[in-house]
């Protein structure tokens, strides 16, 4: 049973503190949708998706005003695209409106998948595939991309960093009068997992029964709220009350994703532990580092303080959940976290100081603005060592960087809502290319001998 | 169902009577009540069980948010699960 202050307390976290169920998102399986033309598959894919999550929305809705707690966003992520049109690549563009089309007529504000898995090799169904990313992007408004391009089990896949360097640049390129906003709808992984409920990288995979009911949480501000109380205490009592806190907040995500599952005739899937801000202030993971001790978020320290955090929100909420999965840890886009805006528009905190604070959080390089003449084998070599770091350290990494159209460094990008803006970040400008060039496969690393 | 009735804001004569009303004649009975200070607000939780009523939940529920708007405060009502999910191991 519960107390009155535990009634106070969630309804404070849920009022004053932006405590929500950030998402709730249908994995749907598309393998039955292969017909013998792309327009006959682009038709089973709008029908099955529609048909499968016709309730989504609703009953999302049913749920956030029965327990009371906001659920922001109705998802659906589906597989990969790329296998679904492995007989008419080139035209898997088909598919990928047919997608977007009932992203809009569900009434759901993304939709992911429009994916490819190459992280050992490309095949040819899958090159032709990743040409037509771009145009999608710029011609859908919901759908969502992304692309593994490496795991700790097969390598990098060089050939295909080499080439969405150059995806990123012309998707830019083809959404210039909105600031490159196709590159927000785009990410690059290594260790791509196959139930994340987040978006852009969302996708359902192979290995994921018909129809699954993934549930992302948040809650930066109910952590710094808490925090807020013990500034005297140490970081061991401080990685407690996060534990605890992170336990409750997931508990709230099981709850629902459980409900959820069952009104829409789907299997529970899993609920993602990720702390995921959003550009409202109160809503901030660089604010909770801040809160910790640093004057800034990027200062000397912010490392250490983010490994703490990600790791007290596992423990909590791997006890919250019986089924944890998805990226779960925090999330460091800097487009989408006040904090971060800020930091970086005063140039406290630098790209590098981001690659470093990736080796120890979820997920990578996020929602970042680059100088819009940033060469392709540049962004290539920036997708290489995120993926690298992943790949070595065993965790998911990802890239998803917005060479921004005619902008330098001082300018700003604006996406608005979730996407919020961000300050063009410098990035170095010594020239990779000829690495890039070579091309081939960096060999999966060693996994004993860790030192 | 059981559910919990919230209601928060500044203290006001006939709060308590008018919300125990409204339950009353929706038929969801009381089962517990208690007071507390929120900051310096007042707060009553009301511990309550809807499976005798005839109207839906979320039907009830935004009635009582509209009785709410009109005495001045701020009355929710929501599935008891979520408070016992969130607080229970």
């Amino acid at each position: 049973m519960f107390s009155k202050f535990d009634v106070i307390e969630t309804i404070e976290m849920i009022e004053k503190e932006h405590l929500d169920i950030r998402t709730v998102t249908m994995g749907v399986s598309l393998l039955p949708c292969i017909r013998a033309t792309a327009r006959e598959t682009a038709q089973a894919v709008y029908d099955r998706v529609m048909r499968k999550a016709e309730k989504l929305v609703p009953t999302a809705e049913e749920l956030s005003s029965e327990y009371g707690i906001p659920i922001v966003n109705k998802r659906v992520s589906v597989t990969p695209v790329s296998l679904i049109t492995a007989a008419f690549p080139e035209e898997s563009a088909f598919v990928g409106q047919a997608l977007d089309r009932a992203a809009t007529d569900l009434g759901i504000d993304f939709l992911g998948g429009y994916s490819a898995l190459v992280h050992k090799g490309t095949a040819d169904y899958e090159r032709a595939f990743l040409a037509t990313i771009p145009e999608v992007l710029a011609s859908t408004g919901r759908l969502c991309s992304s692309v593994n391009v490496g795991s700790s089990r097969s390598g990098i896949n060089m050939d295909a960093v080499r080439a969405m360097g150059e995806i990123v640049v012309r998707t830019a390129q083809l959404t210039k009068e909105k600031d490159g906003l196709g590159c927000a709808k785009l990410v690059v992984f290594c260790n791509a997992v196959e139930d994340n409920p987040f978006m852009a990288g969302a996708f359902h995979g192979v290995g994921e029964s018909d129809t699954v009911i993934n549930v992302g949480v948040s809650g930066p501000g109910v952590v710094e709220h808490a925090l807020k109380f013990i500034p005297d205490a140490d970081l061991t009592d401080a990685a407690e009350l996060i534990k605890r806190t992170a336990f409750k907040i997931t508990r709230a995500g099981q709850l629902i994703a459980r409900e959820a599952a069952k009104r829409l005739g789907a299997k529970f899937g899993i609920v993602d532990l990720s702390l995921a801000p959003t550009p409202a202030r109160g809503d901030s993971v660089a604010h909770i580092l801040e809160t910790l001790g640093l004057e800034v978020v990027g200062c000397h320290g912010t490392t250490a303080a983010l490994a703490m955090l990600n790791d007290a929100v596992k423990k909590g909420g791997v006890m919250a959940s019986s089924r944890v999965g998805g990226l779960s840890g925090a999330f460091i886009p800097v487009s989408e976290d006040i904090g971060m805006i800020e930091s970086a528009e005063a140039g406290a905190i630098s790209i590098d100081k981001l690659e470093a604070m990736t080796c120890v959080c979820s997920v990578g390089l996020d929602m970042i603005a680059i100088p819009g003449d940033t060469p392709a084998s540049t962004i290539s070599a920036i997708i290489a060592d995120e993926a690298a770091i992943g790949m070595v350290n065993n965790k998911t990494t990802a890239v998803r960087v917005i060479p921004a159209p005619g902008k330098n460094v001082g300018d700003e990008v604006s996406f608005g809502g979730l996407l919020g803006r961000a300050p063009v970040m410098p990035v170095h400008t010594g020239d990779a290319s000829a690495f890039i060039r070579r091309g081939g496969l960096i060999p999966a690393p060693i996994h004993s001998f860790k030192n | 169902m059981r559910a919990v009735v919230t209601v928060t804001g500044s203290d006001k004569r006939g709060i308590i009577a008018k919300v125990s009303n409204f339950l009353f004649e929706h038929n969801i009975n009381i089962e517990d009540v208690s007071q507390t200070i929120l900051g310096d607000q007042f707060a009553m939780i009301m511990l309550v069980d809807t499976s005798e009523s005839r109207e839906t939940f979320s039907a009830v529920s935004s009635e009582l948010a509209r009785l709410g708007s009109e005495i001045g405060v701020t009355v929710r009502l929501q599935h008891a699960d979520i408070f016992d999910a969130m607080h229970n191991v």
